[in-house]
């Protein structure tokens, strides 16, 4: 059982942020935006403001509250466009090989040369601020380990006797690859997948820390940490406790991923046993 | 069509393209199977049997590839069907399994799903009504309990069970061809003589042709009417499986006859060892001159070193390949 910890745990902070994001209207004290206040400005945290207010008398509580929303959906969903497009190139490139496997590779390495977070601010500086090119930018530029992984577990899954099997049975490449080889490299790409996610929310902050995310009044924890940043000494509840959202959930994320593995990876398996 | 063979093979060259070279990997491979017969191709490890297999099946790949030779299935040749009308002939017309059931199945995929599959994939039935027919399908191969067994994972399967699941696949469909490439080798011998009656009795039921094939004659001529055997890349002799045994011309299929173990001879009792063959398949790049025996070969002479021997045809049917046969 003491080798589940990391997943027990991950799994529950994880949930906790879903279950916090969803119930946030029922959780939340005040509307994170509306209920402004200038008479509770810069409150510390008290019975009251649990987590204190801002310069404008804003519950930070409740912002927090609605912020993981946000953060997690960027996570989820660029996270999501990333493996989709990670499984479909590398799966496909491993498969089939030849020409079309060099220019995944190509642009694989491209990729993994450029730190997708410069990528997303490029991909950021065009499209503008907001919620949808956050999305877009975050989910084109973090796909290539899934690729790398894809393209690897296909490689050596063609050759399985399941595999040819299915070809000599009239199976189609498009089937093959769905219905053979998908599902026998979905746990090392659910790994990634949640190390990925962790990652997103990561940059998700950064990008909002830098005025590139969810544009002002809308709370991100990103955002809320930038809005944060001249009042550091001052009131440091105001980057404190949306600071501590972003880590308790990518720890939880990173634990998630680390507990899949073990239970997933076969070779992590074999190790223990 | 009636008369007409179900799958005829006319002077079939297979080539392997090793970077700087093309060498016939088999050449000069002629059959023809009729509906509802039962063939077998018989030869040593390394023989060209399987490359023979897939070819028939379309399935050659890199480095090898049909050289020449015409492969009819129904009276249609294979190699110019599209690739589509290759595939639909896959599984559905010309059904196929291997020697390792083990790794022939999906290890995440229930075997009842993987079957069911087939129905969906090439006779357009809807999951629910292919789900109602996997069952029905591992019903006649014998499983027991096949409403619950469809939802077992191959994991959970015996090696026996797996090759039923396997058969079960291969005849959903009511394919007119089964190729079965070593199907018992992997399996023990007890478990191998109730896998061969299956295959042999559902074929015999539905009225599928058979191409057996394996290092096995013993196991072949059991199975099949009339036996080709295959010696580096060439058929060297094709009779019926009765005479095979009985009088075999070519020293080839002498050879494999003498290593056989029968009942009541002394070799069965452990008194002699079984006679071996000496000497090993040759590679492809180096296959000899002449006859391709001639190194293992004891009545090889000068000729069977520089002639490759043409077919003599045997009064009692059937055709052989040497400068010397029996
Ligand atoms: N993909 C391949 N690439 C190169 N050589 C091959 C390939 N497949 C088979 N061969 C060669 O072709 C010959 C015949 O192989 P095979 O048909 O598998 O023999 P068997 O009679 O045992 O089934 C062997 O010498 C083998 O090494
Ligand atoms: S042709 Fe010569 S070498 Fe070949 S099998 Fe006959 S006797 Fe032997
Ligand atoms: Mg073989």
């Amino acid at each position: 059982m003491k080798l589940r910890a990391n997943l027990i745990i991950g799994g529950a902070l994880f949930a906790l942020a879903i279950l916090v994001g969803v119930l946030a209207p029922w959780l939340a004290h005040t509307d994170p935006v509306m209920d402004a206040n200038l008479l509770n400005a810069e409150e510390p945290p008290s019975w009251t403001w649990w987590f204190g207010t801002d310069d404008q008398g804003r519950d930070i509580y409740s912002r927090v509250v609605y912020g993981a929303r946000i953060s997690l959906t960027v996570g989820i969903v660029s996270q999501l466009i990333n493996s989709v497009i990670g499984v479909a190139l590398g799966l496909s490139a491993g498969y089939w090989g030849g020409w079309w496997d060099d220019v995944v590779n190509a642009l694989t390495n491209v990729m993994l040369a450029i730190p997708s977070l410069i990528f997303a601010l490029a991909i950021m500086a065009v499209l503008g601020p907001g919620l949808t090119s956050l999305l877009i930018a975050l989910g084109l530029t973090n796909w290539s380990f899934t690729c790398r992984i894809a393209r690897a577990s296909a490689l050596s899954l063609r050759s399985q006797g399941y595999v040819q099997a299915a070809t000599v049975l009239g199976y189609g490449d498009l089937r093959i690859m769905i219905t053979q080889l998908l599902p026998n490299m979905l746990g090392p790409i659910v790994v990634i997948g949640t190390l990925g996610m962790g990652s997103a929310v990561l940059s998700e902050a950064a990008l909002s820390f830098l005025g590139l995310g969810v544009r002002p009044p809308f709370p991100s924890w990103g955002s809320m940490l930038s809005d944060a940043r001249d009042q550091i000494t001052t009131a440091p509840w105001l980057s404190v406790f949306p600071g501590l959202a972003i880590f308790l959930t990518v720890l939880g994320l990173n634990l998630l991923g680390d507990g899949l593995r073990d239970i997933l990876d076969p070779q992590s398996r074999s190790r223990r046993t | 069509m009636t008369g007409a063979p179900l799958i005829e093979v006319e002077d079939l060259r297979i080539d392997l393209d090793d970077g700087s070279r093309r060498v016939a990997a088999a050449e000069g491979i002629s059959f023809r199977i009729d509906r509802g017969e039962t063939f077998g191709l018989v030869g040593e490890s390394g023989c060209g049997k399987s490359i023979t297999a897939l070819a028939l099946i379309g399935l050659l790949r890199q480095p090898l590839s049909i050289g020449s030779g015409v492969i009819r299935f129904d009276g249609r040749e294979i190699q110019h069907l599209s690739a589509t009308a290759q595939r639909n002939l896959r599984g559905n017309r010309i059904a196929m399994i291997f020697q390792e059931p083990m790794t022939a199945l999906n290890p995440v995929s229930p075997v009842g799903r993987q079957i069911a599959e087939m129905f969906v994939l090439h006779k357009g039935k809807s999951w629910r009504e292919a789900n109602q027919l996997a069952v029905e399908a591992l019903a006649s191969v014998r499983v027991p309990a096949p409403e619950r067994r469809v939802k077992d994972y191959p994991h959970q399967l015996s090696g026996g069970m797996r090759q039923r699941v396997m058969i079960a696949i291969a005849l959903a469909c009511g394919p007119d061809l089964l190729i079965a490439d070593e199907p018992t080798t992997a399996l023990d011998v007890t478990v191998q003589a109730e896998i061969i009656e299956l295959m042999r009795n559902l074929c015999a039921e539905r009225g599928t042709a058979i191409l057996m094939i394996s290092h096995d004659l013993g196991l072949v001529a059991n199975v099949c009417r009339r036996v080709a055997v295959m010696y580096a890349g060439r058929i060297v002799e094709e009779r019926g499986s009765a005479d095979i045994f009985r009088a075999p011309s070519h020293p080839y299929t002498q050879g494999l006859v003498d290593s056989l173990p029968r009942l009541g001879s002394r070799a069965a009792l452990g008194r002699n060892r079984l006679k071996e063959i000496a000497g090993v398949v040759p590679a492809i790049t180096n296959f000899p001159d002449g006859c391709r025996f001639n190194p293992r070969c004891a009545n090889a002479t000068d000729i069977c070193r520089s002639v490759v021997p043409t077919a003599d045809f045997l009064e009692a049917g059937g055709l052989v390949r040497c400068h010397h046969h029996a």
